[in-house]
């Protein structure tokens, strides 16, 4: 295996290197057009798109049998899947159109029948006499390692193509992408636009049948650009990181079936898409599962030292603050008291005093009365100004009285001087 | 020149008439509410007349010309809810939008323009949000972002599609603020609006519509116990409310 894997590093095989830079401009370019694609909502439609080329091609190859033409050239076979392809798309949209049928049985029916339209075909054409039709199941599945050179740069060239029309149109695309109906006002052909876009992903569709066959070209289209979403809220850094993640799997896929001889590489390249939006999901640095929890972890956290300054704060306003005083004060989780008193020891907000009653430290009564004073500033507001100046609360401070901000407290403070009470609202600790 | 001038305008989804012969003609340098009852056909006017939905019949006229000739000048802030706000873009992307015509095609945003949409989002109060991916507005920062990005196109004639809807106060006040100064300036502005408490403070004509126009023109003449009857209909407790709102505010010659 070390043999092979050298032997794949080092590209010595003239027909290792083809393959490998076929499947990665296809990667790529279904990264780039996936990405306009996904945030279009019609990533269903790429698989109903995939599965309708499947008539495409049968039909092709048997109207060059028909013809006595040698059947399986490419780019004829591949004219057929792209004019099929197209027929499944417009169908679906001419059924959405015209019908009251929602969008996800629109896609179901085309996509079933085309599919079995091809199944039909494919059937008929391998019962033909000396029809040497054994190749037409490759699109069906995929065959990478059947890619010849002249395969090779015809998808390159139509990557490249790919590549050009969405780096020149993608301020066209964004604006279809994000908003049709400003766009069709500000005069831009939407149509059009919209009919360029679909275009290219029944390119990149046709294109990728040999590599990933019809029923997985979909996974390629839709998984990078929604593995690339976790990495940025930004369209460009999406669409670059999309492009790569497709590439990258490709080229993963491919090297996987050249060292393990015998597994296809049509689906590894998808496993290894699906690994790397595993990945993204868990790690991305924009929207990563792992990012969402420390934030989350980092706010419970807050809250919990918060809610222990408050209870001490409220406890030593009547008496010592012992932990059973604490505990009167709030519930709290099995342990949790404990680790919040000895956590805010260590950080100098608390001390230990005698008779395991706690006391504030002078960091610690400040923040402690900043806490308090907010708090019931807002329980003040709620229960008597809630309806003054709704715009002034900021959106997260509706679950958390924690987060106002200073502005807003000034404010309140302003607002309810009526009601301030010296016992009620403890002065502001800075003033 | 009159900005907006629609003509027996018949709209039909499937089978069923939404507006039946409107016309309306919007007066220049004026803010115009467009005010209805659910389903009369308020956005659906404005959609038709901009050609983002087919008309049955009628003509709309942008400046005594069709909207093909008059693009430049028109600027359309559609609902705030016809788009997914987590859209991979910046609130200054959005607003660039409204600039792209004048970039032209397959041209890239430049610097400049990307200084011009900050200043439109200054203009609504939004300078310090030019950065924040859209998703992390509140909502009716969200309606400010879609303004900035009509006062970017610098039209002279701006429809808006229920920009006061279900926005907070500041909204509220940064949109009002906004309608004012774009009257100042002599541009038009038609918004279709849903409160009837606010329309004879914010505008100087109304359009009451319910499938057919029913009254147009300045809202001291028009905004009547009488008209708002005969535009919607039995619904009583909605009307009573307004009624008694006008006979608060003391609108002249509304309640007589």
């Amino acid at each position: 295996m070390t043999a092979e894997l050298l032997r794949f590093l080092s590209l010595q095989d003239y027909n290792t290197r083809v393959v490998l830079a076929g499947a990665c401009a296809f990667g790529a370019a279904a990264g780039l057009i996936g990405t306009f694609l996904l945030l279009r909502k019609r990533a269903l439609l790429g698989d109903t798109l995939g599965h309708s080329t499947l008539p495409g091609v049968a039909a092709a190859f048997l109207i060059a049998y028909a013809l006595g033409a040698a059947g399986k050239s490419l780019p004829w076979l591949l004219a057929g899947a792209a004019i099929s392809g197209a027929a499944g798309m417009v169908s679906v949209l001419m059924i959405r159109r015209f019908s009251r049928i929602k969008d996800d049985a629109a896609l179901a029916i085309v996509l079933s029948v085309f599919f079995g339209f091809g199944v039909t075909l494919v059937t008929a054409v391998q019962q033909l006499p000396g029809g040497n039709a054994a190749g037409l199941d490759h699109f069906i599945y995929g065959k990478t390692a059947s890619m010849t050179a002249a395969d090779a740069w015809f998808i390159l060239c139509m990557s490249v193509v790919v590549a050009a029309l969405c780096a020149g149109l993608f301020k066209e695309f964004t604006l279809l992408c994000f908003d049709e109906g400003f766009a069709g006002a500000g005069g831009w052909p939407v149509r059009l636009l919209d009919g360029i876009l679909m275009a290219l992903v029944v390119l990149v569709t046709v294109v990728g049948l040999q590599a990933v066959g019809l029923l997985l070209v979909v996974a390629l289209l839709v998984i990078p650009p929604a593995a690339a979403r976790f990495w940025s809220d930004r369209l460009e850094v999406m669409a670059i990181v999309a492009t790569a993640i497709g590439c990258l799997s490709a080229g993963a896929g491919v090297a996987a079936s050249a060292i393990f001889a015998r597994l296809p590489a049509g689906a590894i390249i998808v496993l290894c898409a699906a690994f790397l939006f595993s990945l993204s999901m868990v790690l991305g640095a924009q929207r990563g599962i792992l990012l969402r929890c420390w934030h989350e972890r980092s706010a419970t956290r807050r809250l919990r030292c918060e809610h222990l300054l408050r209870a001490v704060y409220e406890c030593l306003e009547s008496g010592p603050a012992t932990a059973a005083a604490l505990r009167h004060k709030r519930p709290w989780k099995p342990g949790d008291l404990e680790r919040e008193i000895s956590r805010s020891i260590n950080a100098g907000l608390l001390t230990p005093g005698g008779g395991g009653a706690l006391q504030l430290t002078g960091t610690g009564r400040l923040e402690a009365r900043r806490l308090v004073r907010n708090h019931r500033l807002w329980e003040l507001y709620l229960l008597h100004h809630a309806d003054v100046a709704p715009a002034r609360v900021d959106r997260d401070a509706d679950l958390i009285e924690h987060v106002l901000d200073p502005g807003l407290v000034d404010g309140l403070e302003a607002i309810l001087d009526n009601e301030r009470r010296a016992a009620f609202v403890p002065e502001d600790p800075e003033k | 020149m009159i900005p907006l001038a629609i003509r027996s305008l018949n709209v039909a989804y499937h089978r069923k008439l939404v507006l039946w012969d409107a016309d309306v003609t919007i007066r220049a340098g004026r803010t115009t509410a467009i005010v209805g009852p659910n389903g009369a056909g308020k956005s659906t006017l404005l959609k038709a007349a901009l050609g983002l939905i087919p008309m049955a019949s009628g003509e709309a006229l942008f400046f005594e010309k069709p909207l093909g000739a008059a693009r430049s000048r028109v600027a359309y802030v559609p609902q705030r809810e016809s788009v997914d706000w987590d859209f991979p873009v910046s609130a200054r992307d959005v607003v660039a939008m409204g600039l792209y015509r004048k970039i032209g095609w397959c041209l890239p945003v430049r610097r400049a323009h990307r200084e011009l949409a900050e200043a439109a989002l200054a203009d609504v109060g939004l300078a310090d949000f030019s950065r924040r991916q859209i998703s992390q507005l509140s909502g009716g920062q969200q309606q400010r972002v879609f303004l900035a990005r009509a006062l970017a196109q610098q039209a002279d004639l701006y429809l808006m599609d229920e920009p006061f809807a279900s926005v907070d106060a500041a909204t509220e006040q940064a949109i009002q603020e906004v309608l004012r100064r774009l009257k100042n300036e002599g541009r038009t502005v038609v918004c279709v609006h849903h409160d009837l408490d606010t329309v004879s403070e914010y505008f100087d004509d109304v359009v009451l519509l319910n499938m057919r126009v029913v009254a147009q023109g300045p809202v001291n003449h028009v905004f009547s116990r009488e008209n708002l009857r005969k535009t919607y209909g039995g619904r009583l407790t909605l009307l009573d409310e307004a009624v008694a709102d006008l006979s608060r505010r003391g609108v002249p010659g509304s309640l007589q």
